[in-house]
């Protein structure tokens, strides 16, 4: 046993739609995560296909360093496409 | 009047019992299993041989007529009239013993579930192919376990070999062949249990190696459970599984 870590599991509702993160489990290694993930996020048919991957491998940002990281986006709002007249024979956008 | 079903639904109790004795110690452990994970896996279990069992007792209750129904059949029998095997009604002693019971049972059941699904009880056949993904599933389940333990430390490697050890005295039951299953091998609509042990004991073999476990070679318990010879732990479990109907008959929600 190597100390029960935490893994993070990410769910495919259907194909064509992404791998979406649904949260998180112990197990002893990736078999045993993605059986935990099959028995406890799948049960009532949540999804067709699993990734699990070790939390300890994935890298987040530093909620102290928001500030640089975030806050320079507010004021852009120009970067947003919602200043565009689209014509109404458009479809599918 | 006697039914002319009579062995028939003899043989889906058969079936049908294992499933829903093992399926009621599951549930004992529903909120107490040793992590979240493995509660609510063994729950899904639990719910997978409910599922299984309702399918079966739905189909003794047409064929016995009148007032029975899948409730009457799982609630409201005496325990000499419950046809599981000892195995499954051992209890819930602690993880070892009950990964123990489900590999035990699951590498049984598996097999099983693959020849009746050629069963030429057509509704038979219909419920072994809707089992036998989840039987596959819980084997898979139950032997990893089984790995994890017997090849993990030596306390978890000491637990499971003490478990397999009480346990797998009770396995030679499954390969009893009563009457009711002769008959149901003849006609073509039960499954051949010898040719399912030297599958069993096969899978045995592979899993404990793997496990590094050890093959007890105590001798096999000599127990009836077909035959409706059960230990003292059916009293408990049917006081429990029975409560509500012996205390209010025939109440419904």
């Amino acid at each position: 046993m190597k100390g029960n870590p935490i893994w993070e599991v990410f769910i495919r509702s259907k194909n064509g739609l992404e791998h979406r993160h649904v949260g998180s489990l112990h197990a002893e290694d990736a078999k045993m995560a993605m059986e935990n993930a099959r028995d406890v996020y799948t049960r009532r048919q949540e999804g067709v296909s699993i990734w699990v991957v070790e939390s300890k491998n994935i890298t987040a940002s530093n909620p102290s360093e928001n500030g640089e990281m975030f806050d320079p986006a507010k004021d852009k709002a120009y970067r947003h496409p919602t200043f565009y007249d689209l014509p109404d024979e458009l479809e599918h956008i | 009047m006697e039914n002319k079903h009579k062995s028939l639904i003899d043989y889906l109790l058969i079936l049908g019992d294992n499933s829903l004795i093992l399926g009621h110690r599951l549930s004992e452990l529903c909120g107490h299993g040793p992590s979240l994970e493995t509660d609510i896996a063994l729950t899904n279990i639990s719910l997978d041989l409910f599922g299984q069992v309702r399918s079966y007792f739905q189909y003794a209750a047409e064929l016995t007529g009148g007032e029975a129904t899948e409730d009457t059949i799982a609630m409201k029998r005496v325990d000499r009239e419950y046809r599981h095997t000892w195995l499954v009604e051992q209890s819930n002693k602690d993880f070892a013993y009950v990964i123990g019971r489900q590999f035990l049972f699951d590498a049984f059941h598996l097999p099983l579930l693959e020849q009746l699904v050629n069963s030429k009880d057509e509704m038979i056949a219909a419920i072994a192919a809707k089992s036998i993904k989840e039987s596959r599933y819980h084997l898979r389940f139950s032997s990893s376990w089984m790995e994890r333990l017997g090849d993990g430390t030596q306390e978890s490697h000491q637990r499971m070999q003490n478990a397999v050890n009480d346990l797998y005295p009770f396995t030679y039951e499954f390969f009893e062949e009563t009457a009711t299953e002769k008959m149901m091998l003849e006609a073509g609509i039960g499954a051949d249990l010898k040719s399912i042990e030297t599958i069993y004991r096969q899978t045995i073999k592979d899993v404990f190696a793997k496990a590094n476990l050890e093959i007890p070679d105590t001798p096999a318990r000599k127990t009836d459970g077909k035959k409706g010879i059960h230990s003292e732990q059916l009293g408990f479990i049917l006081a429990e599984l029975q409560y509500m109907q012996r205390a209010y008959p025939n109440m419904s929600w």
